[in-house]
């Protein structure tokens, strides 16, 4: 069994690879070097993975290209595999989420960018067709962009409905009941402190994750404010109390332990560290009702930040959990998140880190 | 008429190795050119404009010797011989 680690950063993609159950690990790059990578995934549905990552070239422009080598090989479709239609007016500004739908949909890949926009691709993300139902959705004009952009990062389809449920900064929660065809906004009860009255949308929302025993459980981090909803986003309560901040922009779900997610608390949005300093992963067991500071590992005097996509769990039993941060350093616990090994040090910031278990 | 379109070597490589490509545009403006340019090389003709068409902020192109940002821009004038430099605005980090 080999674990693959995929480390986007913003000056290139390094490839980490555990033969002894994410004990230890062998890093291999710079893949794609000097391009920024911000968003990867490691799809294993296909008989070779194939790792899709999303690059900003700097000078030329972003676009999304993939390696059925594992990073040997690099393609990329002549035409752009995101490419706005000519009557949008809009050019792609950044891929911020690429996503593999579930195995019964084994063609099917989600991308999520800038501008505000959702793709999908039903060949693997060689090309994306623009969801036009979420781009000519009549709130779309009125969605802020938050300080990083205006971008859809977080694209979660129900492996058994045609429910996806995305989000977005500054739009906040959408969820589409039938396949990206209609979406209505479901932010109630999430805090939107930079607005005069709470809204029907335009939430910062930072992240979004879905408990492993009920799709209709969801976990989000907000700009101020971690919630939870077990109706499918139709109403969210805080489960913030026993973090030492609310503020934070990852948040991940165990795939396969119930009531299990993590969050990497920072002090404010005016203050983006750690507590103290202290590089710390929070674990709950109980959806949220409580909350335990792990990461023994984690550095101290670590005035750094995790970005949203560069934390993330795998699918191995325990679950395996990912932390990249903004001064280049990646930690893997394979014990969910007790304890953590270094990876990876002295890389460009991370922007983006995603974990398999390859057969 | 052919005009000689001359790339960095970053983007040579999308457009088989030249540095040097003459192109024959379908009209006199700059757009016309940049439009063959994509017609043969489509992911070079990417990296240059963006899906509007716009050139990229961070791509500078002139047009014998002249930044057509204080010319035309796209509707800058090309007459049979130019030759016509893309480049990389210095940028980054």
């Amino acid at each position: 069994m080999t674990d693959l680690l995929a480390i986007g950063t913003r000056k290139g993609l390094f490839l980490a690879r555990s033969e002894d159950d994410r004990h230890t690990w062998t890093v291999g790059g710079p893949h794609l070097l000097a391009q920024e990578v911000a968003a990867v995934s490691i799809d294993t549905r296909r008989r070779r993975p194939r790792v899709l990552a999303g690059i900003q070239y700097g000078h030329w422009g972003p676009s999304v290209v993939w390696s059925d080598d594992l990073g040997g090989t690099w393609e990329e479709n002549d035409s752009g595999a995101v490419h706005f239609p000519e009557d949008t007016g809009a050019a792609l500004a950044r891929v911020w989420q690429l996503r593999p739908d579930t195995a019964e949909r084994p063609d099917v890949v989600w991308a999520g960018c800038e501008p505000h926009s959702l793709w999908r691709s039903t060949d693997g993300g060689c090309s994306f067709s623009l969801v036009r139902g979420l781009w000519d959705h009549p709130h779309r004009p009125t969605w802020e962009p938050g300080g990083g952009g205006g971008a859809v990062h977080t694209i979660l389809p129900d492996p058994a409905t045609d429910r996806v449920t995305v989000a977005m900064s500054a739009g906040g929660v959408y969820v589409s009941p039938d396949g990206a065809t209609g979406w209505e906004p479901r932010n109630r009860g999430i805090s939107a402190s930079f607005l005069p009255e709470p809204p029907e949308y335009g939430q910062c929302v930072h992240k979004v994750a879905v408990d492993a025993g009920d799709p209709a459980r969801m976990y989000a981090q907000n700009h101020f404010g971690v919630f939870r909803t077990d109706d499918g986003g139709g109403s969210w309560t805080s489960i913030a109390e026993g973090l030492p901040a609310d503020f934070g922009f990852p948040i991940a779900a165990s795939p396969s332990v119930p009531g299990t997610a993590w969050v990497v608390p920072l002090v404010a949005d005016m203050q983006r560290v750690p507590p103290d300093g202290r590089l710390r992963v929070h674990r709950t067991r109980d959806a949220g009702e409580t909350w335990t500071e792990v990461g023994k590992g984690l550095p101290d005097a670590a005035w750094t930040s995790v970005l949203r996509d560069a934390f993330c769990v795998d699918d191995g039993r325990p679950t395996g959990v990912y932390v990249g941060t903004r001064d280049g350093c990646v930690y893997a616990s394979a014990d969910e998140g007790d304890t953590f090994t270094l990876v990876a040090d002295h890389l460009p910031d991370v922007l983006a880190v995603r974990a398999a278990r390859l057969p | 008429m052919s005009v000689q379109v001359v790339l960095p070597g970053v983007l040579a490589d999308l457009a088989g190795g030249a540095k040097h490509l003459d192109v024959e545009p379908g009209g006199a403006t700059l757009a016309d050119l940049l439009d063959a340019v994509a017609a043969q090389h489509p992911t070079l003709g990417r990296r240059i404009r963006d899906e509007t068409g716009r050139v990229r902020r961070f791509v500078n192109v002139y047009v014998d010797g002249e930044d057509v940002r204080w010319q035309g821009g796209l509707t800058t004038a090309v007459r049979d011989g130019a030759v016509v430099q893309v480049l990389p605005s210095v940028a980054g980090g």
